[in-house]
C-alpha cells in the first residue's frame, strides 16, 4: 500500500505503479511497450475520473487533507512573485502555523496570509499542524491592518484543522484573538479574498476568512466543526465521522448550493496535487479577476456591500 | 425504602434516591459546590447565589433579564424569529425533533433572548443567552437576534449588554452557525463606530464559538466569578496536551490575571456595577448618594 494515496486511490496508485514499472523496463529493454504504457495511462485516466466523479464527502475531507496536497507557500511560490515573508505579532512571537507576506500577483502588490502545514515530521511539528495559536491571529491582524493602510489587496489562504486547543492559546487569549480579527476583517477598507484550499477548520480558518468573497477549491471543505470532533459530540463516537461529514454537509459544492460560497474552484483530475501548477493557474486567475473587480469598487462600496453579505447569513422564520 | 435506609441519617442516604429526587421543583436545593441545603425561596433571592459559598449557580434567561432590568420594564424584540433546518440535519435525533424538544423544555423559540428596557432608569438593550436550550449553542436565529439587538441599540443609543452563556457555535447548523460569528462581530463592528458602549458578561459557561465572536467584543467584558470561560474545552485541551490542567484553568479568575477580562462581579452587585460603568461612558450626571 502507498502511503502517498488514500484508501479509495489505491487503485490508481497500482496502475501508476505499473506504468512505472513498465516505463522502466522499457528504457533498458528492446520491446516496443509504448503502446501498453499509453493504454495504462488512458486506463488509469478513466478509472480516476470514475473514483473521483462520486466521492462521498468523508473521501473530499480525506482529500481536503491529503498528504500530498499543495500548501500555502507552495501557491504562494507558484503564484506570487517576489514574495518577502513577514514575521510576528510584536507582542509574544512568531506562530509558524500562519505565513503572511507582502508579494505581487502579476505586478499587483499584495498582502498574502494563509495558514501553513508541514510536510515532515519536523514540519509539522514546527508548524503546528497549521494550527495556530493567539499569537498567529494577531500576526494576521497586523499584516492586515499594514495593507489596510497602504491600501493593498489582502488574500488569505485557509488551511487548518482549527486553532490549537492548548493551556498556553488559552493563557493568551485564543478566543479574543479570533473575535477580534472577525470584527476588524469585517470593517477593512481594502478587498479581501478567501480562498479554502485545504481545512476549513472552524473558528480558526474563519479569523482569517472574512471578507469580500470567499472561493473554495473543489476538493476543499468547511465547517463548524471537524467530522470526528462533531462525531464524538453528537454520535459519541468519533468513528462515525463519515455520517457526520455526510450530515453538515462540509463540500465546496454543497456550500455553494448553501449560497455560502462564491465560487467553486475546479481541481484537476485527481486533485490539486496531481497537477499543483494546473491547480496554481487555474487560482491565479479566479485572484485576479475577484482583486481588479474588488479594487474599483470606492471604501464605501466595499464595506457596505461587505457589511450586507457578512449579514446575510442564516436561515430563520419569523412566525 | 427499606428499614436499613428509613433509619439512616439524609444526608448519607444512598446517592441514587437522591439524584432521583426532582430538585428544581422543590423547597430545598442542595448548592453543587458546598453541598449547602438551601431553602429555595431565599435562594431565589439571593439570584441564586449560594448564601453559604457564593457559587453562582447557571440561572434562566428571564431569570437574568428579571434580575437584571428594572421591575415591569423589560420589552422583548425579534421574539418571533424561529429555527429552520436547513441542512435536514439528523444524528442520533433529527434537529427538528431536537427544537421541538428544546422549545419545550424551556418555552423559548431560541437559545438567545433580546429586551430592551431600563437599568436604574437609562434604557439599555440586553441580550441574554438560554444556556438550557441546546446549551446556548448560536444557530441562525441566535446570530439574527443577536445582531437586531446590536441595531436597535446603535440606531437608539442605547448601550448594549450581552450575558453569554453557550457550548458555541450549533453544529446542527453547520456552516450558518458559524458564520454567526461573522455576522455578530460585524454588528458589534458598526455598534462601536457609532460609539454606544457595549457590554459583554461572560457566565457559567462560555466557551467557543460564542466565546471567541460576539462574548469576548465588549467594550468591558466582565464574568461572573468562577465561571468556565474559553475556546476549547477543558476535555479537548486535556485530550490534546495530555497533561493535567492548571488548578482554576478557565475560570473568570484565571482570565483576570491573565487580561482578558476587565473584572469580575458579583452577580448581586451586576446591576449597581454595570450602572455605574455605564454612567461614565455615557456622560451621564453621578446618581445622587443614597439616603
Amino acid at each position: 500500500m502507498d502511503l502517498n494515496f488514500l484508501d479509495f486511490e489505491q487503485p490508481i496508485a497500482e496502475l501508476e505503479a505499473k506504468i512505472e514499472e513498465l516505463r522502466y523496463v522499457g528504457d533498458d529493454s528492446e520491446l516496443n511497450i509504448s503502446d501498453e504504457i499509453t493504454r495504462l495511462q488512458a486506463k488509469s485516466k478513466t478509472l480516476t475520473k470514475s473514483i473521483f466523479s462520486k466521492l462521498s464527502p468523508w473521501q473530499v475531507a480525506q482529500l481536503a487533507r491529503h498528504p500530498q496536497r499543495p500548501y500555502t507557500l507552495d501557491y504562494i511560490e507558484a503564484i506570487c512573485t517576489d514574495f518577502q515573508e513577514l514575521h510576528g505579532d510584536r507582542m509574544y512571537s512568531d506562530d509558524p502555523a500562519i505565513v503572511g507576506g507582502l508579494a505581487r500577483i502579476e505586478d499587483r502588490p499584495v498582502m498574502i496570509i494563509g495558514h501553513q502545514k508541514g510536510r515532515d515530521v519536523k514540519s509539522r511539528v514546527l508548524r503546528n499542524y497549521g494550527m495556530p495559536k493567539p499569537e498567529g491571529y494577531r500576526k494576521a491582524l497586523r499584516l492586515m491592518k499594514m495593507a489596510e493602510k497602504f491600501n493593498l489587496p489582502i488574500v488569505t489562504l485557509i488551511d487548518t484543522p482549527g486553532a490549537y486547543p492548548g493551556v498556553g492559546a488559552e493563557e493568551r487569549g485564543q478566543s479574543e484573538a479570533i473575535a477580534r480579527n472577525l470584527l476588524v476583517m469585517s470593517r477593512l477598507a481594502v478587498p479581501i479574498v478567501s480562498l479554502v484550499i485545504g481545512e476549513g477548520g472552524s473558528g480558526g480558518a474563519l479569523a482569517i476568512g472574512v471578507g469580500d468573497r470567499l472561493l473554495m477549491l473543489q476538493y476543499g471543505v468547511y465547517s463548524v466543526i471537524s467530522p470526528e470532533g462533531c462525531a464524538s459530540i453528537l454520535w459519541n463516537n468519533a468513528s462515525k465521522a463519515e455520517t457526520a461529514a455526510e450530515a453538515m454537509g462540509i463540500t465546496a459544492e454543497k456550500l455553494q448550493k448553501l449560497g455560502l460560497v462564491d465560487q467553486v474552484l475546479p481541481e484537476p483530475l485527481g486533485g490539486a496535487h496531481r497537477d499543483p501548477e494546473g491547480m496554481a493557474d487555474v487560482i491565479k486567475n479566479a485572484l485576479i479577476s475577484h482583486i481588479d473587480a474588488l479594487s474599483l469598487q470606492s471604501k464605501d462600496q466595499l464595506q457596505s456591500a461587505r457589511e450586507a453579505r457578512l449579514a446575510s447569513f442564516g436561515r430563520f422564520e419569523e412566525v | 425504602m427499606s428499614w436499613f435506609e428509613k433509619i439512616l441519617p439524609s444526608r448519607i442516604s444512598p446517592e441514587s434516591r437522591r439524584s432521583s429526587r426532582s430538585v428544581p421543583e422543590g423547597i430545598w436545593q442542595k448548592c453543587p459546590i458546598c453541598g449547602a441545603q438551601l431553602y429555595r425561596a431565599e435562594l431565589e433571592r439571593n439570584m441564586f447565589v449560594c448564601p453559604k459559598c457564593s457559587h453562582h449557580m447557571r440561572i434562566n434567561s428571564r431569570q437574568r433579564l428579571g434580575y437584571f432590568l428594572d421591575p415591569n420594564t423589560g420589552r422583548e424584540i425579534a421574539g418571533n424569529l424561529s429555527p429552520r433546518d436547513p441542512l435536514k440535519f439528523k444524528d442520533s435525533k433529527k434537529y427538528k425533533d431536537r427544537i421541538i424538544e428544546a422549545q419545550k423544555k424551556t418555552g423559548e423559540k431560541d437559545a438567545l433572548i433580546v429586551m430592551t428596557g431600563l437599568l436604574k432608569g437609562q434604557p439599555v438593550v440586553v441580550c441574554a443567552f438560554e444556556f438550557s436550550y441546546m446549551g446556548g449553542s448560536m444557530g441562525s436565529v441566535v446570530g439574527e437576534k443577536f445582531s437586531r439587538a446590536a441595531k436597535h441599540a446603535r440606531d437608539n443609543r442605547m448601550p448594549l449588554i450581552c450575558f453569554a452563556a453557550s457550548g458555541g457555535a450549533r453544529m446542527q447548523e453547520a456552516l450558518f452557525s458559524l458564520l454567526q460569528m461573522t455576522k455578530t462581530s460585524v454588528a458589534l463592528a458598526t455598534l462601536s463606530e457609532a460609539g454606544v458602549p457595549y457590554i459583554s458578561v461572560l457566565t457559567d459557561p462560555t466557551t467557543g464559538g460564542v466565546s471567541a465572536s460576539l462574548a469576548m467584543l465588549g467594550d468591558i467584558n466582565v464574568g461572573e466569578p468562577r465561571a468556565l470561560i474559553g475556546f476549547a474545552g477543558p476535555r479537548v485541551i486535556q485530550q490534546t496536551v495530555r497533561e493535567t490542567l492548571p488548578e482554576g484553568f478557565q475560570r473568570s479568575e484565571f482570565l483576570l490575571e491573565h487580561g482578558a477580562i476587565d473584572l469580575i462581579i458579583d452577580r448581586r452587585n451586576m446591576r449597581d456595577e454595570l450602572a455605574s460603568l455605564l454612567g461614565k461612558l455615557t456622560k451621564q450626571a453621578a446618581p445622587a448618594p443614597a439616603g
